[in-house]
């Protein structure tokens, strides 16, 4: 059974790269363009691993994990934060609300791998 | 990672057009919703991030620059002044260069970016020159270097081939809660170890409570990790990377030298050393507030506690728990986690090939695109619309046999077909509307046009646009888009008058384009007004008679006078200025409107402006045509070439030097063109008295007659291109099936036109004809 990974990005762009580094280290990939998608998405998916943009139109990054880590069903999910944000501050708040680790984009298939390999048991 | 590249530079466009339109409406003032600077803020976060995955990185630099400015409006750091808006959007302008460079290739002006750079770093208070470093270290700052470890994900078998060698590290690990409420493992981060080297791993369970005292979101349990490994600590770090903050980690690589590794800032190390210190007196509290310190209000326990400030976590409250705070959320990790190389490097084996395997199977089913549009390939849909034609095609057929075979009009055969015939009608009119699209892309590319024309002339330009959202073919759209930005340049430049002349005349000083798009009667009509000074006709005249396009004593009503604009090798600019002279002038509009199947008119009034109005067909699938017949066979003479019909009466045509014919219309002598012979179907020339001459407008806005032997009617026909499926044939656009199921030619007007003017096209009309 190969995990199931749920990707958060409101950049077309950004999803297919995920899409496609994902897919060819054999994940199974859900996919939303912002927060509230996401939770839709979750309200009748599970994912082992979430990975979340963080600047996203209606719901972002931050009030998105804040919701899954509030939800029973989800809120064990490991999610990493895929920003391109390099201040701190924004890296300690994703933090704060709940996320387990981040990636800096621009990612590296391998590097992708390897981060959700270090949340995903 | 083609497909890639274009969905990023699509998603530019989709990107700068929402950055462009947000600038705008900001400017406008016409809304302070603060989700339109969120908008406009995500386009260039988005295009920045994109770039950064295509190492685009000018690209990246600059939409950082830019970033950090709309982020400081976003926070209201900065108020969007007059200047502000003109600094954005300038910058939209080049961050859209950047990016058509990225895709296209080209240079881009540097000095420009340069400019626009510093103007942004100005107003975000941040050096320009600083900046990319700024960027590059902030990466580092925030920790994933990523991930120097020489750890390849699947093959890491020459990992710790040698366990003798190496260093022994000594890890004590206390995770806090948050790391558990974040949704971190110690048993993952073990695992991860155990890939370094050789693990030995002993769980301190001391410190858990009786059952019924347990915090089910406490943390109480920690381990010590023995790690022989050749990695350097660095390595060791990273995988704690992601915890650091929510636990107590401490790694001792043997020297003795003890230290403290996942609370990195001066004042997470204070709070640390003041828990060692104070660790006899109360642990928990010290630890908690280490932690909160770091990880905001949000990492002590469960999620829920989100709302607690930190003020409420003090001492105070953490004593009440004596004991560190939480369970064994892993009962696996429980006891001690010993893993030699072998065992581990099978799992990871195991792992790698699972990994490594193909999902193709679930790759459809597994996107969830939650989305109300989807995107289709533009060759599916064009498929479709073909198989749509053949559709329209068979009914109509169908139709005919039917009639033919006498069936009357109350049969059930009848109404069946004429259900038929409604379904195939609202199936093709519903495949048209997957190809159409709103105007909107086209127009939206006009006001940086505009700004940009209306900065190289001197001039004060507003432009309007109105129905953006009127849908039509797509390729119409596209090849729309040259003309328009010439039609626009044209109004700025020749149309409106310098600013001080337009107050002279009583007039705003700001001049207005107006840019609008109808639906009319089956076909889409857009307009481009001025409010400028109009055509200067006497002008026009005189250089059309300078040119020799006119001769001095024609007499020409204000309208021909007008239209002469049109006529090759015109341009009223005395000096070809960069803006409107491009060496095309408005007979290029013309010719590429009349290629879409389109027409332009002018109407102009002096002093008060002109309007430009195209007129084109929603799409180029279908055309509505005159049938008729020449030399009998059937050709098809698209309607929107066709001014008039008339029975030319023999006094009517004369003979004109050698073969050439014409014909008097209303005192005007027009070629007359024998369509049957143009196209080979005929040697001799057929009489004039008895067919039907079609007064049609060709290039350059000139009229002609054809000659035909008959009208057979009116009719909607699918074009079907005759270049795909038989060649070019010079004289004929492309061809289309009748109802009776034979092959008529459609006609290419223009083609035929010029061809009479100097020769036969030739035997290929009748070759094509045959085939």
């Amino acid at each position: 059974m190969s995990k199931t990974i749920l990707t958060v990005d409101d950049s077309r762009t950004m999803r297919e790269m995920l899409l496609l580094a994902l897919q060819e280290a054999g994940f199974h990939v859900l996919q939303a363009e912002d927060g509230l998608k996401g939770l839709q998405v979750l309200k009748d998916q599970r994912a082992d691993v979430i990975i979340t943009d963080i600047n996203m139109p209606r719901l972002d990054g931050f009030g998105f994990i804040e919701h899954v880590r509030r939800d029973a069903t989800h809120r064990a999910v490991p999610i990493l934060v895929l920003t391109t944000e390099s201040d701190a501050e924004k890296k300690n708040r994703a933090r704060s609300a709940g996320a387990t680790g981040w990636i800096v984009k621009p990612f590296h298939p391998v590097k992708l791998v390897d981060a959700i390999r270090r949340v995903s048991a | 990672m083609d497909s890639l590249r274009q969905i990023f530079f699509q998603e530019c466009e989709e990107q700068l057009a929402e950055l462009e339109s947000g600038l705008l409406e900001i400017q406008s003032g016409s809304s302070d919703d603060p989700e339109i600077v969120n908008a406009v803020f995500r386009a260039v976060h988005s295009i920045k991030g994109g770039a950064g995955a295509f190492a685009l990185e000018d690209l990246v630099r600059f939409a950082h620059v830019f970033e950090t400015v709309l982020d400081e409006v976003r926070k209201g750091r900065l108020t969007t002044s007059d200047n502000v808006i003109e600094t954005l959007l300038r910058s939209a302008d080049v961050l859209s260069d950047l990016v058509r460079v990225a895709r296209d290739g080209g240079t881009v002006d540097e000095a420009r970016i340069r400019t626009c750079s510093e103007e942004l770093a100005a107003l975000s208070g941040v050096p320009a020159a600083g900046e990319t470093e700024e960027a590059d270290e902030g990466f580092d700052d925030i920790g994933f270097t990523p991930v120097t470890v020489a750890l390849p994900v699947f093959d890491d078998l020459e990992m710790s081939a040698e366990p003798d060698g190496g260093t022994e590290y000594t890890i004590i690990f206390k995770p806090y809660p948050s790391l558990y409420s974040n949704a971190n493992e110690p048993v993952v981060l073990l695992r991860e170890l155990s890939r370094l080297g050789e693990v030995t791993a002993t769980c301190d369970t001391s410190a858990v409570p009786n059952l019924e005292e347990i915090d089910p979101e406490g943390s109480y349990l920690s381990w010590t990790i023995q790690l022989r490994t050749e990695q350097a600590e660095d390595e060791i770090r990273s995988i704690f990377e992601f915890v650091d903050g929510d636990c107590e980690l401490t790694i001792n690589d043997g020297s003795g030298l003890e230290e403290s590794a996942a609370p990195v800032d001066d004042e997470i190390e204070a709070l640390l050393a003041r828990v060692r210190g104070e660790v006899e007196e109360a642990p928990a509290a010290e630890t908690a507030t280490g932690d909160n310190a770091d990880a905001g209000s949000g990492s002590f326990g469960s999620p829920d506690s989100l709302m607690v400030q930190p003020e409420t976590c003090d001492a105070e409250k953490a004593v009440q728990q004596p004991e560190p705070i939480a369970p064994a959320p892993q009962p696996a990790a429980s006891n001690a986690v010993s893993s030699g190389d072998t065992e581990k490097r099978g799992s990871g084996q195991a792992e790698a090939s699972k990994a490594a395997a193909p999902a193709k199977n679930d790759n459809k089913s597994a996107v969830t695109e939650a989305a109300q549009t989807i995107r289709v390939d533009l060759d599916r849909v064009d498929r479709l619309m073909n198989l749509v034609g053949e559709l329209v095609i068979n009914q109509a057929m169908l139709s005919q046999r039917l009639s033919e075979a006498g069936l009357s009009r109350s049969s059930e055969f009848a109404t069946g077909l004429d259900e038929f015939e409604q379904l195939t009608r609202d199936i093709q009119e519903g495949v048209m509307a997957i190809r159409a699209q709103p105007v909107k892309s086209v127009f939206q590319r006009m006001p940086r046009l505009v700004r940009e024309v209306a900065a190289a002339t001197n001039k004060k330009v507003r432009l309007v646009t109105e129905g953006e959202s009127t849908e039509v073919d797509k390729t119409v759209i596209e090849r729309l888009a040259d003309p328009l930005t010439h039609m626009i340049r044209n109004a700025i430049d020749h149309g409106l008058e310098k600013p001080e002349v337009r107050v002279a005349n009583g007039k705003r000083e700001e001049g207005l384009v107006r840019l609008s798009a109808t639906h009319r009667s089956g076909r889409i009509v857009i307009d481009i007004a001025d409010d400028g000074a109009g055509i200067n006709r006497p002008r026009v005249r005189t250089i059309a008679e300078e040119k020799g396009l006119i001769q001095p004593n024609a007499q020409l009503t204000d309208e021909e006078v007008d239209n002469l604009i049109f006529l090759p090798g015109f341009s009223t600019a005395s000096t070809i200025s960069d803006i409107s002279g491009r060496g095309v002038g408005m007979d290029v509009v013309k010719r590429s409107i009349q290629a879409l199947g389109g027409r332009v008119s002018i109407s102009s009034r002096p002093g008060e402006g002109s309007t430009f109005t195209l007129s084109l067909p929603l799409t180029l699938a279908v055309l509505y045509g005159m049938v008729v017949t020449v030399a009998e066979q059937t050709l098809v003479v698209p309607l929107t070439s066709i001014i008039e019909t008339l029975k030319p009466k023999p006094g009517d045509v004369h003979g004109f030097g050698g073969d050439a014919r014409v014909i008097s219309l209303r005192n005007n002598f027009i070629p007359l063109v024998d369509v049957g012979r143009e196209l080979g179907f005929r040697s001799e020339a057929a009489d004039p008295g008895d067919g039907v001459a079609l007064l049609v407008e060709s290039d350059g806005g000139g009229h002609s007659a054809l000659l035909v032997d008959a009208i057979q009617g009116q009719r909607q026909v699918v074009i079907k291109s005759l270049e795909a499926n038989y060649g070019r044939v010079p004289g004929i656009a492309a061809a289309t099936i009748l109802g009776d199921g034979r092959v008529a030619l459609i006609l290419d007007v223009d083609a035929v036109v010029a061809g009479a003017r100097v020769g036969n096209l030739g035997q290929e009309a009748v070759l094509a004809m045959a085939g």
